[in-house]
């Protein structure tokens, strides 16, 4: 049973004009073996939440703690987080030419799990998982997400969703730019993953589509750098039938109280 | 992203005495109009190669100190070994400097190489007969038995649709002026890799001129690793139409370091193809990369395609990476021209994707570089060569790269 804590977090990033403050005082608990779904506008803050957590240079935590079963996260770097147990599929994965997808899976496993995986199951471990979200197994010798299209690049992260197994896996719009099979496929793969029990997942969207093929355990409304409300899965579907406007205006009053 | 320098330089005329037919006759008449500052020209007699001040165009880039009285001349001080490890259907001899200008190769385009030819004391001949597939590649060794001054002279001559693989590998230290030629004949496919890795103290400079036959394929790789100075010209010309030349390659620059790699590719025939692409790597204090990449459309050379790329990648603070292609078009009839150059850090969102995955930052940075390398090695084709350019990147990647950046003001 593992515990991923964020405790009145707040992030700012370097502008033209200075620091900007986007996170406002976050919280949030996750434990292992519960689906959460965080859902906002655009510009709420959502992807800022993700890449703090996973440690983007490019976001500067200014007060809060994100722990994980009480372990300081904010004082790891970006590979001890991943070694500790977060995983971050991300919304736009990176190229990495010349780096193949095997050289690349079996580094990151290596890292992972501070061994070299057996090559006898490995291979095997490698096909399966490439196989479950319907990936040509030929893409194993590619260059690491390049030229890949973008339901292939999400296909990739449910790849490594699978074969590094983290305690906690934070999704960033990851049904984004995916087709309605795509979609599907992903969802499985991201259900296959939390139906092993003692995982959690953080789910960051912006549709309610997704959630159609994944049930979340908590919904979560994020709005202004902050959670707005919470709930179970019937707020998603008021979601979609009302959309994020009343929250939106009630930030808005507030910001101007 | 990587900084974006370009530099084009503005399409030149030729004056025209050309046949208005554009026959390729016509072109040897041309050769001599064309005025550039870029390609100097052609010229066995050292008097048409002055020794360079640094201000001018072709030499503002190179230390000219550090090239150790190579420029100034003279006879030979020291001695380089060469060995030629030659499959059946290629034969080996010596012939004189004489003989080897009248084999019609081109001439010196510099004053490093012209001297090299001057002072040849004879000039290896390496003959592949036509229509001969060799099964092995041709391996020419230099190798340097101390820093003084020598000089080298090879001759490549592959028969009309032969297909062979020719590896020229420098190693040892040297002050070292070489001068190739490689002749390739009417629909021959010939790979052929210069490989510089000379010991830290070795200066060299000089010139490779390749000559590709009607519908034959060339592909060079240089890779240059070691050395305090390397200095190299790589032309390529066409005797015909049709023919195509790929131009590969890769270097690690570490710290203190000049390496000076300077393309000249003369489209003087129709339907010719052509494509550079070299990269490399810099670390360490004064580590300094000099890239010149220049291709000459000539009237003549209608429907030809063109594209020439040099992609740097800065690995410490205190580099140099100077890198300019140019284009020269004198005919609107082609079917591709184009060129890119970039010099950049590494990218922080590569780094952070592969650290994201648990793979710690020296082992991330190492994985980057590693494919930037790859990515060009894997097209070589040579086996043997890949893996020892790959095991040479590793090598180099130990020295420094698997230290993370430090702060300003500290040492790693």
């Amino acid at each position: 049973m593992s515990t991923l804590e964020i405790r009145d977090l707040h992030v700012s990033v370097n502008t033209e004009s200075g620091p900007k403050e986007i996170l406002k005082g976050v919280d949030l608990t996750i434990r292992s073996g519960e689906v959460h779904a965080i859902m906002g506008p655009n510009g709420s803050g959502k992807s800022t939440l993700a890449y703090s957590i996973a440690g983007h240079p490019k976001y500067q935590v200014t007060s809060g703690t994100v722990t994980m079963d009480g372990e300081d996260l904010l004082a790891m770097s970006v590979d001890e987080r991943a070694r500790a147990g977060l995983f971050l599929a991300m919304q736009y994965p990176v190229e990495v030419p010349g780096v193949s997808v095997a050289n690349f899976l079996r580094t990151a496993k290596t890292a992972i799990d501070g061994e070299a995986p057996k090559l006898r199951t490995w291979v095997k471990d490698v096909n399966g998982a490439m196989d479950r979200v319907q990936m040509d197994r030929e893409f194993a010798n590619r260059s690491v997400n390049e030229g890949f299209s973008g339901g292939e690049k999400k296909r990739h992260e449910v790849v490594q969703l699978e074969l590094l197994n983290p305690r906690f896996a934070i999704l960033d719009e990851t049904d984004s730019g995916l087709d309605i099979d795509a979609l599907r496929i992903v969802s499985e793969g991201v259900n296959r993953f939390s139906a092993q029990g003692d995982r959690g997942v953080l789910l960051i969207t912006h549709y309610t589509r997704i959630l159609r093929y994944i049930k979340p355990d908590f919904v979560h409304v994020f709005v202004n750098g902050r959670v707005a409300e919470q709930g179970g899965q019937e707020l998603a579907e008021r979601l979609e039938a009302e959309g994020y406007d009343k929250y939106v205006r009630a930030a808005n009053a507030a910001a101007t109280v | 992203m990587p900084d974006l320098s370009v530099q084009i330089d503005a399409p030149i005329e030729v004056v025209p005495d050309a046949a208005p037919d554009g026959s390729v006759a016509a072109v040897s008449a041309a050769v001599e109009t064309v005025a550039s500052h870029l390609h100097p020209n052609p010229s066995y007699d050292l008097a048409d190669h002055p020794l360079p001040t640094g201000r001018e165009e072709v030499w503002r880039f190179t230390p000219l100190k550090r090239f150790r009285g190579l420029l100034q001349g003279g006879d030979a001080q020291g001695d380089v070994e060469v060995s030629v490890e030659a499959p059946a259907g290629v034969t080996v001899s010596e012939i004189t400097a004489d003989e080897a200008r009248a084999l019609g190769g081109p001439a010196p385009v510099d004053r490093v190489a012209a001297l090299a030819a001057a002072h040849a004391a004879h000039v290896a001949l390496v003959d592949v007969a036509a229509e001969t597939q060799l099964d092995a590649p041709v391996v020419v060794t230099v190798t340097g038995r101390g820093a003084q001054r020598a000089y080298g002279n090879l001759l490549v001559r592959v028969g009309a649709f032969a297909k062979g693989i020719v590896v020229l590998e420098h190693r040892g230290s040297a002050v070292y002026a070489g001068n190739t030629t490689l002749l390739v004949g009417d629909g021959a496919q010939v790979e052929f890799a210069g490989l510089q890795l000379w010991d830290d103290d070795a200066v060299h400079g000089g010139q490779t001129s390749i000559v590709v036959g009607r519908d034959a394929e060339v592909r060079t790789i240089a890779a240059s690793l070691g050395g305090d100075l390397v200095r190299l010209v790589e032309t390529a010309e066409y005797a015909g139409p049709g023919g195509s030349v790929e131009q590969l390659g890769l270097y690690f620059v570490d710290a203190g370091q000049h390496i000076e790699h300077r393309l000249f590719v003369d489209h003087n025939a129709p339907h010719t193809r052509s494509n550079v692409d070299y990269r490399g790597a810099l670390q360490g204090q004064g580590a300094h990369s000099v890239w010149i990449g220049d291709v000459l459309i000539r009237k003549v050379a209608e429907g030809i395609e063109t594209y020439e790329s040099n992609k740097n990648l800065v690995l410490t603070d205190g580099c140099r990476a100077d890198s300019v292609p140019n284009l020269e078009i004198e005919t609107g009839d082609i079917a591709g021209a184009g060129h890119a150059s970039t010099t950049g850090r590494f990218d922080d969102e590569q780094l952070f994707y592969l650290r994201s995955r648990g793979i710690d930052e020296a082992e991330a940075r190492r994985l980057v570089v590693h494919g930037f390398f790859a990515d060009i090695i894997r097209r070589i084709g040579v086996a043997g060569v890949e893996e020892r350019l790959l095991a040479a990147v590793e090598a180099e990647l130990e020295v420094n790269v698997g230290l993370p950046t430090q702060p300003a003001g500290t040492d790693a």
